[in-house]
Parts: structure tokens; sequence; C-alpha cells
């Protein structure tokens, strides 16, 4: 198989392209890409990875244009004419080389209300919550992120507003808006009410576009725009 | 870093283009329409002469553009409607193919003066 012509960002918000070649295998991961760039071409490239297999959500890079996780990204999936253009995450301050500074994007999380808050003790009985119940299911379809930043990444209004809590944090809100054993509901809502919050979103579906593990956060967006809406009438915030 | 156009070369990006420029274009097309509706202020003929302009074909053309304009705005509008107020859908590609195709048809139709 013909090699691959990778270019990788090198430095940090200042810097370029560096150019190396790699060889064309069978299966081959973008991870893998920046792992044989890293072992064989030059020990000073900088990136993260820990899991390698789509559970940790350490490893998300731009790869061609498009944030991606790179260890479930086949390199035959993205490089149809063998080239890859290797950068970090975008909206987040780069480090060196593929590593970002991810403190805002998990600092918002917080700001969010993104933790949650409940009532009972150890001693208590466990809360029954039936998996067919309106708000579980929704929980269901928001709960899986990895927290990659992936969508932080492709998100328009992170660029435009750099107080936007992003996807992320906001479909954990409404995962947690959804959990009825959860107590803080009304300082959440409140939380995610203001210009920085989820009325900000502009409907992009970037994020869903490119959210690896294929949710949406832009449905629970949606769905915290009317939950919003809803406490506001109602005086509840 | 910031995100090239590679980032939003998807459906529901276009949508987004689709409806800020037709937005736009609407604003700035408004006065026009304020100001022929003016002509029946300076009586009949004004306004008659104005509606004869309007019958030519190349102004006929062009406002099969605006119509297509209106049905696109609105119907992305819906789309955006539904898409908030009602609760999450899968299909929300095929919303997006259906508002495409309501435009175009309410264009088409005006363009082969079917209504």
């Amino acid at each position: 198989m013909e090699n691959l012509k990778v270019r990788i960002w090198r430095g940090a918000e200042e810097g370029g392209f560096q150019e190396f070649e790699v060889p064309r295998q069978e299966s081959q991961t973008v991870l893998d890409v920046v792992t044989y760039v890293q072992r064989k071409c030059d020990p000073t490239l900088a990136y993260r990875f820990a899991c390698r297999v789509g559970v940790c959500g350490s490893c998300a890079m731009t790869v061609n244009g498009e944030s991606r996780w790179t260890c479930r990204t086949h390199v035959s999936k993205v490089a149809a004419d063998n080239r890859l253009e290797i950068s970090p995450l975008r909206n987040l301050p780069v480090v060196k080389d593929l590593v970002t500074d991810m403190r805002e994007f998990f600092d918002k999380w917080a700001r969010a209300r993104g933790r949650f808050t409940g009532s009972k003790t150890r001693k208590d009985e466990f809360e029954r919550v039936s998996p067919e119940s309106k708000e579980r299911k929704r929980v269901d379809a928001g709960i899986e992120c990895i927290g990659c930043g992936v969508c932080y990444s492709a998100c328009d209004v992170v660029s435009w507003n750099k107080d936007y809590l992003g996807p992320a944090a906001l479909n954990r809100a409404w995962t947690l808006v959804n959990d009825v054993r959860d107590t803080a509901r009304t300082e959440r809502l409140a939380a995610v009410a203001g210009d920085a919050g989820c009325h900000a979103c502009h409907t992009h579906l970037n994020c869903t576009e490119r959210c690896p593990k294929g949710l949406s956060p832009t449905a629970g967006i949606a769905g915290l725009k009317r939950a919003v809406l809803a406490a506001t009438l109602s005086g509840e915030i | 870093m910031k995100n090239d156009f590679r980032a939003r070369n998807h459906p529901a990006y276009w949508a987004f283009i689709v409806h800020r420029l037709s937005g736009v274009l609407l604003a700035l097309f408004l006065p026009l329409h304020f100001w022929a509706l003016g002509q029946a202020l300076q009586g009949a003929a004004a306004l008659d002469g104005f509606l004869r302009w309007t019958e030519h074909p190349l102004v006929k053309f062009a406002e099969t553009g605006l119509v297509l304009l209106l049905a696109a705005h609105m119907a992305g509008g819906l789309r955006l409607l539904a898409l908030e107020f009602l609760e999450w859908r899968e299909w929300q590609k095929t919303l997006l193919a259906l508002a495409a195709a309501v435009s175009l048809v309410a264009a088409l139709a005006f363009l082969l003066n079917l209504v």
C-alpha cells in the first residue's frame, strides 16, 4: 500500500504544519498514525490518548478539518487520497502540537450545574425509575457522553461567544433536569437560562453531526429551551 | 484555532445559511415592497403603471426568486419551530429535505403560473 502523507500541527496557537510519511496499514486508525509519527519520526510530538477504544474521550483532534475521536476513526474513512491533516481541537487553547487545554470545557460543565444533587443517603432504599418513563428515556438519549470535546470544538456559537456553555455541558444539564432523583432542578435551569446558556444555540447541529457517540446535544438544548420557558412562565425561575 | 468550511459542510449548516441569507435578502426587499404599495397613494394610474411593469418577463422571473426566498424562509422557520418545540425526532434530515422540497415546489408553482 502507498504511504500516507500526513500533515501535523506543530507549535501552540502560533505554529505550522509539518509533513510526515507514514506507512499505510490495514485497519489503521488516525491515532495509530499519530502514534507512529511520535514513536518513529519525532518523539517531541505531543498528543493525548488513553484507552484507544472509544471510552475515555481523550484523543479527539481535528482530522481533515473535522473534529473527531481519532482512536475509532479509520484512515480508510477519512483519507480517500492518502492525505491526512491532523490538528488540535478548535475553540480551546493549544498547549502544544495536538494537545489542548480543556479546563474551560470542563469548568463549563460545573457552571451548567452538571453535578448530581440528591436528597437520599446510603441508608435509604434505591429510587425506582422505570426504564419506560419519559424522563428516563430522555436521560438515556444523552447519558453516553464521554466528554471528548468534539461537539465543543465543532460549535460555531462557542467560537462567537467565549462564555457559551457549549453542547456537552448543556447536554449534561439536560440529563440531570430529567433525573427524577435530582433536587437542584431550579438552580440548574437558572444556570442555563442566561445569554451564554441554551438560548444562545443557533441550531446549526454541528454538535449532532460530529458527536462520535451519535448523541444529539441539539436535542437536549432544545429540551432545555422548553424547560426554561415553562419554568419562567410558571415563575419557578 | 478556528473551524473552516470543512467543519460546516453538512445539510443542517446549509439550512442555516439559506435561512440567514433569505432573511437578510427579504429584509432588504421590504422597503421596495412598501414603496410599491405607496404608489397607490399617488393614485390608481401610478400603481397600475407599476403593476404593468411587474408583468415584464424578467421582473416575473425575479419575482420567482422572491417567492423562493419567502418559501425557503418560511419552511426553514417552521422546521426550526418543530425542532425546538416538539419532542426530538431522529428524522431531522428528512424534515430538512421536506422544507427544501416545499420551498422549491412553491417557487416552481409560481413560475409556471399554477397558482
